[in-house]
């Protein structure tokens, strides 16, 4: 079981805990104000957006060029992007620090 | 060949110049149809402009002749767009509720069983045009037997036989629309009109204008569109029955399967902008006050970005299409657009053993360089139980 915590635009702290699946379902599964998956994690809607706390960066990974590409357009993009959607709980470090970015 | 394909008319002049034009009403636009200018294009609101002085004009084709009423948060820009976006969201994020779910569900549900027992159905008539009326009394929140109204009105609003815009037809929904916004007035309840009556942006109570205009949108905007992606989704299913297998087998793809149905079947072609200022797309010179258009039906099937574009690959996985359109007007429908879709294919793998076209006449759309088909204008299929 890994711990992720996701901080909202309000500073809302939100600790997660989960084996499996996308954070962006972890995030939708605990209601984390912002993120809303409206395509379901196919990275097509970009409601996913978050910014990797910058100590995890590297254990996280940057996106894959499809993933990139939406993130280009994206408001409040930072050198920490991500979209949840592409990211599994299997493949990201226990005690994960996210930003919601809106 | 299969009657569910559509084919892609854009690749060439995709790959070639990378946009295409056409004369609409004598206001030509330039089709932007590659993947990232499109999204380069839909996300620059400053340059390309959804607010401008002539109402309708970012429509294609323009509603500029039928049309004086702004529809709204459409056709308004940063930053009062955001004001009005705010104000709306909530209420269009409301299919995301279980008691919503559950009675889109029951009206899905009826028509599906109807279409079993009759075994036979003209779909977009019959299935589709009263299943998206039905829907949208869950959308505005009023009594469901509204819906009989406008599916009496059939499936063109705005278009007759020989006219892709008639005035006249459009004036019986806007008619229509004022008189609910009075009835609204002198009757407040819990629907979409005395929701909106009832707001304040920045301090001022929405005018019956604005009102309207949000109505407008909500109305002409999940028409066709809605129509189109349940009658293509039913075609595709009646000509691939494994893949109705397929789902029954693994609904853990039934996400994918409907991000990848809107890709292929783009139920909206294009949306217009108005050029703000002297520019370039495509290496290709654009003039301020003229009109372009993201083709949103090309930039899908764009190689550069999706394999094998013109399959459906029904458990794709990634797949950044811009069937909704993208960026700041991305479709504030979209919420109960995939509601309906998830409950119908849900509903079809449930009950549904196989289906199969008897007749069909496509629906072509006429963009002058191109000819792209969006679907079908009418469509018999056979129904059979699981």
């Amino acid at each position: 079981m890994k711990t992720i915590t996701f901080i909202t635009s309000d500073n809302d702290i939100i600790e997660t805990q989960a084996n499996f699946g996308s954070l962006m379902e972890l995030a939708v599964k605990n209601k984390v104000k912002g993120i809303d998956g409206d395509c379901g994690g196919v990275c097509s809607c970009a409601t996913c957006h978050v910014h990797v706390n910058q100590e995890f960066w590297n254990a996280v990974g940057g996106p894959s060029e499809l993933e990139s590409d939406m993130l280009e357009f994206d408001d409040n993009v930072s050198d920490y992007s991500r979209l949840s959607c592409q990211l599994k709980v299997s493949q990201v470090p226990d005690g994960l620090i996210l930003k919601v970015a809106k | 060949m299969k009657k569910s394909k559509i084919d892609d008319p854009f690749k060439e002049a995709r790959e070639t110049k990378g946009f295409g034009t056409m004369n609409d009403q004598n206001d030509p636009v330039t089709m932007i149809l590659g993947h990232k200018d499109v999204r380069k294009c839909a996300h620059n609101w400053k340059t390309f402009q959804s607010g401008g002085d002539e109402i309708g004009r970012i429509v294609v084709p323009s509603e500029v002749h039928i049309r004086d009423t702004r529809q709204i948060p459409f056709e308004v820009d940063p930053p009062q767009h955001k004001s009005y976006r705010d104000l709306v969201e909530p209420w269009f994020k409301r299919p995301l509720e279980e008691a919503y779910q559950e009675k889109l569900t029951d009206i899905i549900n009826i028509i599906v069983d109807e279409a079993l027992t009759k075994g036979s159905m003209e779909v977009v008539s019959e299935f589709a045009l009263k299943l998206q009326s039905r829907a949208l009394t869950l959308l505005l929140n009023i009594p469901f037997e509204e819906s009989e109204l406008w599916i009496s009105w059939g499936t063109h609003v705005f278009r007759s036989e020989d006219t892709a815009l008639d005035g006249d037809k459009a004036n019986v929904l806007y008619d229509y629309i004022d008189a609910q916004i009075d009835k609204a007035i002198a009757n407040p309840g819990d629907d979409l009109y005395s929701k909106l009556l009832a707001s304040e942006i920045d301090g001022k109570t929405l005018t019956k204008e604005e009102v309207k205009g949000v109505l407008i949108l909500t109305f002409a905007g999940g028409r066709d569109t809605v129509i189109n992606a349940i009658t293509n989704t039913i075609a595709y299913f009646a000509d691939n029955p494994q893949a109705l297998q397929q789902l029954r087998d693994q609904p853990e793809h039934l996400n994918s399967a409907i991000e990848e149905l809107l890709r292929y079947y783009s139920p909206l072609t294009q949306m217009g902008r108005v050029v703000a200022e002297d520019t370039q797309v495509c290496e290709h010179a654009v003039k301020a006050q003229s009109r372009i258009s993201m083709c949103w039906a090309s930039a899908n099937r764009d190689e550069r970005v999706f394999e094998n574009p013109n399959e459906v690959v029904l458990d794709r996985k990634v797949n950044p299409h811009v069937a909704f359109g993208f960026g700041t007007h991305n479709c504030l429908g979209a919420t109960h657009a995939r509601q309906i879709l998830r409950i119908l294919l849900n509903t079809l793998t449930q009950k549904v053993g196989c289906m199969q076209i008897t007749a069909a006449k496509e629906n072509i759309e006429d963009l002058d360089e191109f000819n792209r088909k969006v679907g079908f204008d009418s469509l018999q299929v056979a129904f059979h139980k699981l």
